[in-house]
């Protein structure tokens, strides 16, 4: 009984789970970059759920008499073609992408791990095909894989996002893969089977939590890939159409005016490196406190 | 005496054979995979693709003609057939919007491509793997956490921004480089090998090779950025790591000077994660080309791409895809050779 005891996984409502759990918190907190990266994306989720507050004026309120004024005291980001305030719509264009950017790796994290799941627990031919799948996903450039997918469901921003999901599948699906095979051999999961507990609950009680740490760092970290990637397809014009304010779109309106305006094409540019670097800080604090281990790859 | 690179010697060779044959082995269900991802893109599309390609206005008989000449009619595994026999004769299809063979087509493309991103690499290489090495060597120092600000701000910049940005200061504000494409109109480059530095080499005008160059500078540097801030990180990472072994100090004891403890012994150690970012990076370098080349007006495969989406040129976009996510693959393949050409010890 003493035996099986130890090879119990660490209970989460254990006493040590606590203050390890705690502990990294605090770890995290000393992270300085991690902090600046927490605060980056804190301020931009801010300003994405509270944008009809914060922004001054409509997304698409229209004032021609003031078309391409420079950034003023009246618009702090100066205006566009059509006279819409840029400050406003950057405010707006931030729940575009933090939306696109979260449902995306959202996505891509469940089918990853179900299918990483599948392949290392599943089985030698499971594991082959789907193996096979992600290295043929991999085999592409990314941001060319989405603008084939793109180029088959038809420009928008729902699809644009079901493209970045696809996409980054593989890099979640091998990483659980990985996680799982080790797993699989620690000696928890080999009483677990000794004591004759079904494939599912060894599955969803032991393998599953203990593979999810690094899962959840790569998350944080693709999170901000997948806000470039929605801008740039944005910005190709297969992401978000007219006249929505997702920012790569604001760029390539703005494109035609770089002499004329250069302050139309700065600041969306400027919202999306902010939040790329917020997520970038934050999920290299959280490789850092949550799983040494991974330091080394990055 | 024991050699430690003694599989260099008598037999090395065929065992390093061996090895690429694995690996290239290991290429052939990828490979096919690719194809068979290629060749559904137009199959996939909701609804007649021959429809969505000639637009709502086609009369039936344009539709019904193109379904044909696409082989739409016939059932799936016979035209991907006819698919795969066509890509190993080496017919890569017809472009529907010039009619033209796109093997012949896209090499002026191809080629503009493979320059820009073959500087973008050396530049990403020459000033990554430095940046990172200096910021070892000087670990904690102002250079150290300038260049890893530097490279925090660059891995998180959308590269098409960083190309406007490039445009609007170097070319608009100070004028001291070209706005866009690849050569100056009014004294056109004659291709021999559509790669522009190389031709007018050929040529002896030297003129022409500055100008090519000044073309360069921008759309290489803005390509350059991201991989270049990546390979800093890395070797920074894999640098210190080896700075702390026992030969290193071992050569500092013996007065070694620091650049051949540097150059000679660490980085050689060090090069297998650079290596391996490297030809990760290529990836992110072609799919990056796409976007570089719609802002500098780069006449290369990603523009040519591009240019296909928007005349919803199928074949055009199938064909760029393939042909792009074959040089990725062939390049990781070779970054897997060259593991084994440096370190004897992994196993072949």
């Amino acid at each position: 009984m003493e035996a099986q005891k130890e090879l119990e996984p660490p209970q989460p409502k254990d006493e040590r789970s606590q203050s390890l759990i705690l502990e990294s918190v605090k770890q995290f907190f000393q992270h300085k970059l991690a902090v600046i990266g927490s605060v980056i994306v804190f301020l931009f989720l801010i300003l994405a759920i509270f944008a009809p507050l914060i922004a001054p004026y409509g997304i698409n309120e229209q004032s021609l008499g003031e078309r391409f004024s420079a950034p003023s005291a009246a618009h702090w980001f100066g205006t566009d073609d059509f006279g819409r305030d840029i400050f406003s719509r950057v405010v707006h264009g931030a729940r575009i992408s933090l939306w696109v950017g979260f449902f995306s790796v959202l996505g891509s994290v469940i089918l990853g791990t179900l299918l990483g799941l599948i392949a290392g627990y599943g089985g030698r031919v499971l594991d082959a095909v789907i193996s096979r799948l992600f290295d043929i996903l991999l085999a592409f450039p990314s941001i060319l894989l989405a603008i084939a997918i793109v180029s088959i469901l038809g420009p928008s921003l729902q699809n644009a996002l079901i493209a970045i999901a696809i996409i980054n599948v593989p890099t979640f699906g091998r990483l659980v893969r990985s996680k799982v095979l080790s797993i699989k051999q620690e000696e928890y999961v080999l009483a677990a089977k000794a004591v004759g507990m079904s494939h599912r609950r060894i599955v969803l009680r032991h393998i599953l939590p203990n593979s999810m740490v690094p899962v959840i760092v790569q998350a944080t970290l693709a999170i901000g890939t997948a806000i470039i990637e929605a801008a740039a397809l944005g910005f190709l014009g297969l992401g978000a159409q007219a006249p929505s304010p997702e920012w790569g779109k604001m760029l390539a309106d703005a494109r035609p005016y770089l002499v004329q305006a250069p302050w139309t094409l700065f600041f969306p540019g400027i919202a999306i490196m902010l939040t790329v670097l917020g997520f970038n800080l934050m999920g290299d604090g959280l490789r850092d406190t949550l799983d040494p281990k991974m330091k080394k790859i990055k | 005496m024991y050699l430690p690179y003694s599989n260099k010697e008598k037999g090395g060779e065929s065992c390093l054979f061996a090895y690429c044959m694995k690996r290239a082995g290991m290429l052939i269900p990828v490979l096919i995979g690719m194809t068979l991802v290629v060749f559904s893109i137009i199959r996939f599309i909701p609804g007649n693709p021959a429809q969505v390609i000639l637009g709502q206005r086609a009369t039936k008989e344009a539709v019904e003609q193109l379904t044909i000449q696409l082989g739409l009619n016939q059932p799936w595994y016979v035209q991907y057939g006819h698919y795969m026999l066509g890509l190993l004769k080496g017919d890569l299809g017809t472009s529907i919007r010039t009619g033209a063979a796109i093997a012949q087509e896209m090499k002026p493309y191809l080629f503009a491509t493979l320059e820009l991103t073959f500087f973008a690499m050396v530049l990403a290489i020459v000033v990554g793997v430095n940046a990172g090495i200096i910021s070892a060597w000087f670990k904690h120092s102002f250079f150290d956490y300038a260049a890893m600000f530097i490279a925090l701000i660059g891995v998180s910049m959308p590269i098409f921004w960083l190309g406007l940005m490039g445009q609007w200061l170097f070319s608009i504000e100070l004028g001291v480089l070209p706005t866009t494409g690849r050569e100056d109109v009014r004294n056109p480059v004659e291709s021999i090998t559509y790669i522009h530095t190389l031709d007018t080499l050929l040529q002896g005008r030297f003129d022409q090779f500055a100008d090519s160059i000044k073309h360069l500078i921008l759309p290489s540097t803005a390509l350059a950025t991201i991989p270049a801030a990546i390979i800093a990180r890395i070797t920074r990472a894999s640098m210190l790591e080896v700075l702390h072994s026992d030969f290193i100090r071992t050569a500092k004891a013996k007065g070694v000077r620091s650049f051949f403890i540097i150059y000679q012994h660490g980085l050689k150690n060090a090069l297998i994660p650079i290596l391996t970012i490297i030809g990760l990076q290529t990836g992110l370098l072609l799919g990056g080309a796409i976007l570089t080349e719609t802002i500098f007006a780069w006449p290369g495969i990603g523009r040519y791409i591009y240019d296909a989406i928007s005349y919803r040129d199928y074949p055009v976009i199938q064909t760029g895809i393939l042909v792009v996510a074959l040089i990725f693959v062939l390049i990781n393949f070779i970054v897997d050779i060259l593991y084994a050409v440096i370190d004897p010890r992994i196993k072949y």
